[in-house]
């Protein structure tokens, strides 16, 4: 279960990594997808199972394949290696130490962090996590689930806007 | 060692880090997206965390899991969006790169 977690912990950072380092976007969006399959892994080793799935549906399979897509439609070049920005490097590191030495002043805090996975409760058939979600989707939370669906027509409606020959 | 709250919140803290550093460093406006996307997943890691250690009835918080739903959906509808925005960028400037994009209108 713990080595579990760390392998899967290291497939998701190294995948980080390698978006923000490859020159080459087809590479890095790869990259992504390796990373979000850690994290899926990561949701699944936390009972998450639908949202595990719904991560690897939605994101590694819909949005980075339009993001390959658009790679490709675009013919993106890979960025050029000699003109290097110094002072973006050193902002992005003095930003990024900040805020990693903030997280871990607020996990060394204690409170209920420290504390490690209980244990789920027995459930009867058909309680599911898919079960209960969907109970909750279509029950308590029935109006948001129509204002997102909205949401996805005027998104719809937007990219094709958007994408017109004739933009003004 | 047992697995506790720290380890998911350390990973979810250092996979936004990491995407951050993406949105800065780099140049090209599609990979400063997906590293949006990074951070964004990133944030959805902390839910499902958070939701695990604090059981309701001895069953996780499911209500996370909804959000996490409404978070996905909109993350989709975004990604749409922001291409789409990029392909008309594309079209009038030539170029995906942040440093070429420097003027509003021509």
């Amino acid at each position: 279960m713990t080595f579990l977690f760390y392998l899967f912990a290291a497939l998701a950072l190294f995948g980080g990594i390698g978006v923000v380092v490859c020159r080459n976007p087809v590479s890095a969006a790869f990259s992504m997808i390796v990373s979000f399959l850690g994290l899926a892994s990561l949701f699944i080793q936390l009972d998450a199972y639908l949202v595990g799935i719904l991560q690897i549906l939605v994101y590694a399979g819909a949005i980075m394949v339009l993001f390959l897509f658009i790679i490709m439609l675009l013919d993106v070049k890979e960025e050029e290696k000699r003109h290097f920005p110094y002072i973006s490097f050193a902002g992005a590191g003095a930003v990024v130490t900040a805020f990693l030495v903030l997280v871990i002043l607020v996990l060394n805090r204690g409170g209920t962090s420290g504390r490690t996975l209980p244990e789920l409760a027995a459930t009867e058939a058909g309680g599911s996590d898919v079960h209960r979600i969907g109970e909750l989707l279509f029950g308590t939370y029935w109006f948001p689930v129509q204002i997102v669906g909205v949401l996805l027509l005027a998104a719809t409606v937007g990219v094709v806007v958007l994408s017109k020959k004739e933009l003004r | 060692m047992e697995l506790t709250l720290n380890h998911f919140l350390f990973v979810s803290g250092a996979l936004f880090a990491i995407g951050l550093a993406g949105v800065l460093v780099r140049r090209n406006l599609l990979i400063i997206f997906m590293c949006l996307e990074l951070m964004l997943a990133a944030a959805n890691l902390t839910l499902v965390a958070f939701s695990r250690f604090h059981l309701v009835e001895g069953q996780p918080a499911y209500d996370a899991h909804v959000l996490l739903f409404f978070i996905i959906t909109v993350a989709a509808a975004e990604v749409a969006v922001g291409l789409a925005i990029i392909v008309a960028l594309f079209r009038s400037k030539e170029t995906t790169d942040v440093t070429k994009v420097n003027t509003m209108k021509y």
